[in-house]
C-alpha cells in the first residue's frame, strides 16, 4: 500500500467515526426530548402500523428535526447514520478519480447510485 | 419454552421503562457481539420479537440501524491498520447492495412466519460457523485472470512485514455476496458469516483481510437496506433509539476489553444462546 492510499484509508476511518458520533449525539438529544414528553404507557410495537409520512422521507425528517421534536431529532440522527457509509462510498469515488483508476471509479459510482436510489427511491418505497 | 412470561407485557410498561429495558438488552447484545465477533445485530431481532413482542418489521428496522453503527465504528479502527482490501470490498458491494434491495423488497411479499424460519436457520448457521471458525492459512493459488484485471491482489501487514496475496474465485465470491446482501435486507443483519465464507473460502483472502473487509462492507450493505426500510416506515425512532445507542455503547466496551477476555469460552456460550434463540424463533413461527 503506498502513502496516498494509506492517507485515504485514514481519512475514511475518521469520516466513519465522525458520522457515528454525530448520529449518536442527535439520537441521544432526540431521545431526551422524547422521553421527557412521553411518560404514558409505552407504544405497542406488537402491531405494525408504519411511521407517518414526516418520519419516512428525507425532507420530512429534516423538517421534524429542525422543529426540535423528539422523534424527529432521533430520526434525523438515524438519517446521518445511514448517510455515513454513503459518504464513505462518495469519498472513494473521489479517491479513485485522483488515482485515475477508471475501472473503480465506475464500480464505486454504481454502488453510490444504488445507495442513493435506496434512500430517495422512485415511488415512495412501494 | 416461553421466556415472555417472565416479563410484563409491553403495554403495562411506561415509555421510560420500556426504553431502559430495550437499551440494556441491546447493550448486552452489542457487548457480546463485539467480544465474540458475531456482531450485536444477530440477537436484536430475536430479543425484540421474543422478549418484547415487537412486530418483526420494526425489529428488523431497528437492528439494521444498529448494524450500521457498529460496522462504521469498528471499521474506523480496522481501516487504520491497513488490513481491508478496498478494491475487493467496493467491487463486491455491487452484489451486496443489489442483494439488499432485493431482500428489502422480498420482506413485503413474505409471511412473518416464513421470515422467522429463515432467520432461525441463518442464526443456526452463524452459531455453527462461529464455533468452527479458525484462522486457517489458505494456500495462495497464484494469480487469477479476473482478479488481476480488477487489480485486487494486494499486501497486508504481518509480523514478518508486508506480505502479498492473490485473490481468486471472483464470480463465486460475487454470487455469495449477493446472497449475503439478500439476507441482510431481508433480516436486518450484517450477514458477516456469509461474507467471510465468500472471501475466506471462495476468494482465498487471508483471514484478517477477509474479516476486516467484511466488516467494512457490512455498513454499506445495511445502509442500502435501511434506506428502503426508512422510506417504508419500518424504522421507528422510539424503538431504534435505545437499540442503536445500546448496541453501539456495548460494542465499544466489548472492543475495548477484547484483548484481555477469554474469547473462546465466551464464543461457545454466545453461540449456544444464539442457537437457542434460533430454535425458539423457528418453533414460534411453526406453532
Amino acid at each position: 500500500m503506498d502513502r496516498a492510499e494509506q492517507r485515504m484509508d485514514e481519512i475514511i476511518g475518521r469520516l466513519l467515526q465522525a458520522g457515528v458520533i454525530l448520529a449518536a449525539m442527535f439520537v441521544l438529544a432526540g431521545g431526551a426530548v422524547y422521553l421527557a414528553r412521553h411518560s404514558t404507557p409505552a407504544t405497542n410495537y406488537g402491531v405494525f402500523q408504519g411511521e407517518p409520512e414526516e418520519l419516512r422521507t428525507v425532507s420530512g425528517i429534516f423538517h421534524e428535526g429542525l422543529a426540535l421534536r423528539g422523534r424527529g431529532l432521533i430520526q434525523f440522527g438515524l438519517l446521518i447514520l445511514i448517510a455515513t457509509p454513503i459518504a464513505r462510498v462518495a469519498f472513494s469515488v473521489v479517491a479513485f478519480l485522483y488515482q485515475r483508476d477508471w475501472t473503480y471509479v465506475v464500480v464505486t459510482l454504481i454502488v453510490l447510485g444504488l445507495l442513493v436510489y435506496s434512500l430517495l427511491g422512485g415511488h415512495g418505497g412501494g | 419454552m416461553q421466556p415472555s412470561n417472565a416479563w410484563k407485557t409491553p403495554t403495562t410498561l411506561n415509555t421510560i421503562e420500556f426504553t431502559a429495558l430495550v437499551g440494556l438488552g441491546s447493550l448486552l447484545a452489542g457487548f457480546l457481539g463485539a467480544l465474540t465477533g458475531l456482531g450485536g445485530g444477530v440477537v436484536i431481532v430475536p430479543l425484540l420479537t421474543l422478549v418484547f413482542h415487537v412486530d418483526i418489521h420494526y425489529a428488523i428496522g431497528a437492528a439494521l440501524v444498529s448494524v450500521i453503527a457498529t460496522s462504521s465504528g469498528a471499521a474506523s479502527a480496522y481501516v487504520r491498520e491497513g488490513y481491508s482490501n478496498l478494491r475487493v470490498g467496493m467491487f463486491l458491494e455491487i452484489a451486496t447492495t443489489v442483494g439488499a434491495l432485493v431482500g428489502a423488497k422480498l420482506v413485503l411479499h413474505m409471511h412473518v412466519s416464513v421470515i422467522s424460519v429463515i432467520f432461525g436457520v441463518v442464526l443456526l448457521y452463524s452459531a455453527y460457523a462461529s464455533i468452527t471458525q479458525r484462522e486457517h492459512s489458505s494456500a495462495d493459488g497464484g494469480p487469477d485472470r479476473i482478479a488481476t484485471w480488477l487489480k485486487m491482489d494486494s499486501t497486508y501487514p504481518t509480523e514478518k512485514g508486508l506480505e502479498s496475496y492473490h485473490v481468486r474465485g471472483v464470480p463465486q465470491g460475487f454470487g455469495l455476496m449477493f446472497v449475503a446482501g439478500v439476507l441482510s435486507g431481508l433480516l436486518g443483519i450484517g450477514s458477516g458469516a456469509v461474507k467471510v465464507l465468500a472471501m475466506d473460502r471462495a476468494m482465498k483472502l487471508p483471514f484478517k483481510v477477509s474479516t476486516t473487509t467484511s466488516n467494512f462492507m457490512i455498513g454499506v450493505t445495511a445502509a442500502a437496506g435501511a434506506g428502503v426500510y426508512l422510506r417504508r416506515g419500518y424504522i421507528d425512532p422510539g424503538l431504534a433509539m435505545p437499540v442503536m445507542l445500546g448496541v453501539l455503547a456495548g460494542s465499544l466496551i466489548g472492543a475495548r476489553i477484547l484483548e484481555r477476555a477469554k474469547v473462546k469460552v465466551l464464543r461457545m456460550v454466545f453461540s449456544g444462546v444464539i442457537a437457542v434463540l434460533a430454535v425458539e424463533m423457528i418453533y414460534n413461527a411453526l406453532k
